[in-house]
């Protein structure tokens, strides 16, 4: 364990490899196979859909209007999330945890709204086992789906602790986190061009 | 507890810029363009997106060059595995 400076000009006891805390590195490193991961689920949606002749047309079959919202609502808890992380990196430690409380509001509602948009799909006979449509739509989704609900709740055992005063000597936790959130925001960004505007 | 010597980032300007890069990408969604175009258009959208959001909120534009790597290479191979795909398309066309 080394007594360091951390990025964000704390001190604190973080073990430090190369000069990066190394939880953070940890976290890069879980990102990257995260990038590979959703990269093949991605090429395999594209491969089968460019290889399919009746894939249906995305505007006539699924709500855009609804998931540019969610979009939108999903891009608003990126900007909470590295709030918080900044509110807590400046010592306002109560600001952040409301801020963190905000972020996993916002993802709840992002899961919320998506499941609807299932529910809805499902009513017009569009299931997993339908066709090759819904075999891709439902995996891609429901992963990057499933990566929210797991952030949600990373974010709530976080919030919780920033209202304990639990980072108020090292944020590292908030920004870890934040890190997940980003990273999830990213993938969304693609999802939703490739899915629904391409 | 100690004080903060960062600078402090442009977040919500970083926000107006990508709900406003979000606007533009469902409107060009709309237009009638060449499907190559469109396509082309609209994953530059997304990768400028992207970037705007890991440089600014993941701090990849201030934090230590090693994470940029880390996070660079597998975003840089994925760019290239779907240009491929889409190159093998246009031949096959």
């Amino acid at each position: 364990m080394s007594d360091v400076p951390s990025t964000t000009g704390h001190q604190h006891l973080t073990p430090v490899w190369q000069g990066i805390q190394t939880p953070k590195f940890a976290v890069w490193l879980f990102l990257a196979s995260e990038i590979m991961f959703f990269t093949g689920l991605i090429v395999a949606y594209l491969n089968l859909r460019t290889n399919s002749h009746d894939w249906p047309v995305a505007a006539e079959l699924l709500s855009v209007p609804l998931v540019a919202t969610n979009t939108f609502i999903l891009i608003g808890s990126s900007v909470t999330m590295v709030l918080a992380f900044d509110a807590a990196d400046r010592g306002k430690h109560r600001r952040a945890a409301y801020l963190l409380l905000a972020t996993a509001i916002l993802g709840t509602l992002f899961v919320s709204i998506q499941a609807y948009e299932w529910s809805e799909l499902m009513r017009e006979g569009i299931r997993v086992s339908t066709n090759l449509f819904g075999s891709t739509f439902y995996t891609l989704t429901g992963f990057h789906g499933s990566h929210v609900a797991i952030g949600v709740i990373w974010i709530l055992a976080v919030a919780l602790k920033a209202f304990r005063g639990g980072y108020n000597r090292n944020p590292l936790g908030i920004e870890l986190v934040g890190l997940y959130w980003h990273f999830v925001d990213v993938v969304w960004i693609f999802l939703f061009t490739i899915i629904y505007l391409i | 507890m100690a004080t903060t010597t960062h600078p402090k980032y442009p977040y919500i300007r970083v926000f107006l810029g990508l709900a406003a890069l979000t606007a533009v990408e469902v409107g060009v969604a709309g237009l009638a363009l060449n499907p190559t175009l469109r396509v082309v258009g609209l994953l530059s959208l997304a990768i400028i997106k992207a970037l705007l959001v890991a440089l600014f909120y993941m701090h990849l534009r201030y934090d230590h060059r090693l994470l940029s790597i880390v996070g660079g290479i597998p975003f840089v191979l994925a760019i290239f595995m779907l240009i491929l795909l889409l190159l093998d398309r246009m031949m096959v066309m």
